[in-house]
C-alpha cells in the first residue's frame, strides 16, 4: 500500500539534453498493426463481441420478465391450475402483456440459440457436423419465433 | 488430473457445467413451449387439453425441474455478469457462487408449495 506512495521510481531522470523539443518534434512512429489506408479491409468485424455483450444484456433483462412469467403462470393466483384458453385470453387483451411475451419470445430465443451456436462450436469438430448442426439449430429458431410473433399478433379470443 | 489448476474441478467449472447444462435444458424447453402455446390458433379445445396434461403431478414435478434450472441459470448468469462488469468480480466469483446457491436453495424451498402443493392434493387429497 504505502510504497506506491513515493515518488521513488524505476526510471531515473533522462541523461542530457533531450534531442527533441516543441519546434523539433521525435519522429513519429507508426504501431506495427495499426490500419491504414494502404492496409487491407478488416475481413473480421465484431460480431463476437456483439455476440458476447448481448448474452450479457438480454440476461439482465431475461431475468425480470422471466421470472415475472414464472410467477404469474405458477406461483400466483392457483398456480398452474388457473391456466387456460380464458386465462391466455385475458392476458393478451392487454398490449402490455402481448408487448412483454413478444420481447420475452424474442430475447430468450435468440440467447439460447447463440448460447447453443457455442456449444455446437465447442464440441461439434467436424466441419459437415458444425454446419448440419447449425443449420437445424437456425432453421428451428427462426421458425419458433416467427411461429411465436405470428401466435401472440394474430390472437383471436373468439376463435369459437 | 494435473496438479495445481485453479479452474478444473473446481467451483468455478462445475457452476460453467451447471450453467451450459440448464441453458440447453431450457432452451429445448421453450422451443416445446412456443409449439403448445400456439395451439391457441387452433383451439380453446385443443390448448385446454394439452395444459390439463401440464396440470398432471408428473408433469408438476417436472415444472419443479424447470424452475429449479432457470433460477440457477439466472442467478448465476447475474455472477457472470459480475464476473466480466464488476472490477472486484473475479475477486469475488467463489462467494458470489455461494451466494447464489443459497438464495437458489431459499427459492426452490419458496417455490414447492406453489409449484408443487396441487399435485399434492391431487395425489392425497386435500
Ligand atoms: C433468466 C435470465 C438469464 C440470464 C441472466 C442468462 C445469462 C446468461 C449469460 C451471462 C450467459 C453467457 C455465459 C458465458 O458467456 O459464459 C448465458 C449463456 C447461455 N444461456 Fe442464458 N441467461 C438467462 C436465460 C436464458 C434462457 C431463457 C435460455 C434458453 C432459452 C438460456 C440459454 C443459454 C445458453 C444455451 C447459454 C450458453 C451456455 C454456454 O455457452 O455454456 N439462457 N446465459
Amino acid at each position: 500500500m504505502s510504497t506506491t506512495e513515493t515518488t521513488a521510481s524505476g526510471i531515473g531522470p533522462v541523461e542530457g539534453a533531450s534531442l527533441y523539443s516543441v519546434d523539433n518534434p521525435a519522429p513519429v512512429i507508426e504501431p506495427p498493426r495499426k490500419r491504414t489506408k494502404k492496409t487491407p479491409k478488416s475481413t473480421r468485424g465484431n460480431f463476437e463481441l456483439a455476440a458476447w455483450l448481448f448474452m450479457r444484456l438480454s440476461g439482465v433483462v431475461l431475468v425480470v420478465l422471466v421470472i415475472g412469467h414464472l410467477l404469474i403462470q405458477l406461483v400466483l393466483d392457483g398456480g398452474v391450475s388457473k391456466i387456460g384458453f380464458a386465462f391466455v385470453a385475458g392476458r393478451w387483451a392487454s398490449p402490455f402483456w402481448q408487448v412483454w411475451d413478444l420481447l420475452m419470445l424474442w430475447l430468450a430465443m435468440l440467447h439460447g440459440a447463440n448460447g447453443l451456436r457455442t456449444v455446437i462450436n465447442d464440441y461439434a469438430e467436424r466441419p459437415n457436423t458444425r454446419l448440419w448442426l447449425k443449420g437445424l439449430l437456425y432453421t428451428a429458431t427462426v421458425f419458433t419465433i416467427l411461429l411465436g410473433t405470428l401466435v401472440i399478433f394474430t390472437f383471436d379470443p373468439n376463435i369459437r | 488430473m494435473p496438479a495445481g489448476t485453479l479452474y478444473r474441478g473446481r467451483e468455478g467449472m462445475w457452476s460453467w457445467v451447471a450453467h451450459r447444462v440448464t441453458g440447453v435444458l431450457i432452451f429445448f424447453f421453450l422451443f416445446v413451449h412456443v409449439l403448445d402455446t400456439a395451439l391457441v390458433r387452433v383451439s380453446p379445445e385443443a390448448y385446454d387439453t394439452v395444459v390439463a396434461t401440464y396440470k398432471t403431478p408428473i408433469v408438476a414435478l417436472l415444472e419443479y425441474g424447470l424452475v429449479a434450472a432457470i433460477l440457477f441459470h439466472a442467478l448465476n448468469g447475474l455472477r457472470v455478469i459480475a464476473v466480466d462488469f464488476w472490477v472486484k468480480g473475479a475477486r469475488y466469483q467463489k462467494q458470489m457462487l455461494w451466494t447464489v446457491v443459497a438464495l437458489w436453495v431459499v427459492l426452490m424451498i419458496g417455490a414447492i408449495y406453489p409449484v408443487l402443493g396441487h399435485a399434492a392434493r391431487e395425489l392425497f387429497g386435500s
